[in-house]
């Protein structure tokens, strides 16, 4: 490596290492908007759930980053083996809390929403139906967020491929994608059933 | 973990309120809805690569927190042109999305327009909070990793969703 390196050649380099995932998470996102432009009909039929679309994708990408990087981090030290095996009590711990924590992080961020919409005599929809949303969404795509990171992850490290890397773009596009895919899922399923 | 995804989501419900406080313009105009989640995760991506490469290269010590350190300098500059190469095309993307799905509603240039001015704001801003989060995990002595990305991703999240509501207001 040339060093001192120019500012020029810093930041060539620089642009052309992002721009792939940058991209890449833009069409996630793309994807992710239209799913939450087709979806005028349920945000106007459930007060306060647009108000939750941020801190739901925000703990997406929170938890399931945190999971990602864990996972790394226990096949770079060597004490997670890069194959999927229920039995490993460290694979199991850290799904189990990863979901735990979506989940209860989700449940957290609508009641936290109703709370502030009722003082604040906007009318939301019951407390019932934004938490019952939440921990839907929060369930369903945790579910499928894990097999998307575990997959990637270790796939990826089995190919020689630095885990530290992939987790990024993976997370932050598949947590766009599922993250409002699954939201609009648990809106029809919980206004469905009440 | 727990304690800090709680506050986040605190955080984040105020900005979710932001976007209830203008639902109805969001609602009249699909385009926009559509420009909500891939603004809010293009500003966050800028800000986590920028916030990556600056915390390993001074874990790699080749990185000095100085305005005339080169490295520094190279990769600011190479977030504020990635922000004005993506943030243009995902003004194309959303209008066009939204014309093929539930027709737009909104010019297609006006689109571009909130898209490209929401992203050059966020672009500089994206730099500043990195830099300046980064900067301050360093002087307290924290590992940049830990502490860096995820104030960067959410921090980012929610100047997403001020900017594109200010912008919004601004041009249409």
């Amino acid at each position: 490596m040339p060093f001192p390196m120019s500012i020029g050649s810093v930041a060539r380099e620089a642009y052309r290492e992002g721009l792939p995932a940058l991209v890449t998470s833009v069409v996630g996102g793309l994807f992710a908007g239209v799913v939450l432009g087709g979806m005028r009909g349920e945000l106007e039929a459930v007060n306060g759930l647009l108000v939750l679309v941020p801190a739901l994708l925000a703990t997406r990408g929170n938890v399931y980053g945190s999971l990602g990087a864990r996972l790394a981090t226990g096949l770079h030290q060597g004490l997670i083996e890069p194959r999927v095996d229920w039995a490993d009590e460290r694979l199991r711990g850290a799904v189990g809390a990863a979901l735990g924590n979506g989940v209860l992080v989700s449940v957290f961020a609508a009641t936290v929403a109703w709370t502030v919409l009722t003082l604040g005599n906007a009318n939301p929809a019951s407390l019932t139906t934004l938490a019952a949303i939440a921990m839907t969404a929060g369930l369903l795509s945790g579910i499928a967020l894990t097999v998307a990171v575990v997959t990637v992850v270790f796939a990826g490290y089995r190919r020689g491929l630095n885990p530290d890397t992939l987790v990024g773009p993976i997370v932050t596009t598949t947590g766009d994608v599922f993250g409002i895919a699954f939201l609009l899922l648990a809106t029809r399923f919980v206004l469905g059933v009440t | 973990m727990l304690p800090v995804l709680l506050v986040l989501s605190v955080v984040e419900i105020g900005s979710g309120l932001v976007l209830g406080e203008y639902e109805t313009t969001l609602l009249t105009s699909p385009s926009l809805l559509v420009l909500v989640p891939v603004t809010i995760g293009t500003a966050g991506n800028l800000g986590s690569v920028l916030a990556a490469r600056l915390s390993t290269a001074f874990h790699l010590g080749l990185l000095e927190f100085s305005p005339t350190d080169d490295r520094l300098a190279g990769n600011a500059l190479a977030t504020a042109a990635l922000s004005l190469t993506v943030f243009p095309l995902v003004g194309v993307g959303a209008w066009g999305a939204t014309e093929v799905t539930v027709g737009a509603r909104l010019a297609p240039t006006t689109v571009v327009a909130v898209s490209t001015l929401s992203g050059a704001i966020l672009g500089v801003l994206a730099i500043a909070v990195t830099i300046t989060t980064a900067y301050a995990a360093y002087r307290l002595g924290a590992d940049p990793d830990d502490v860096v990305l995820p104030v960067v991703t959410n921090a980012c999240d929610v100047l997403g969703v001020l900017v594109l509501i200010g912008t919004v207001l601004l041009i249409t």
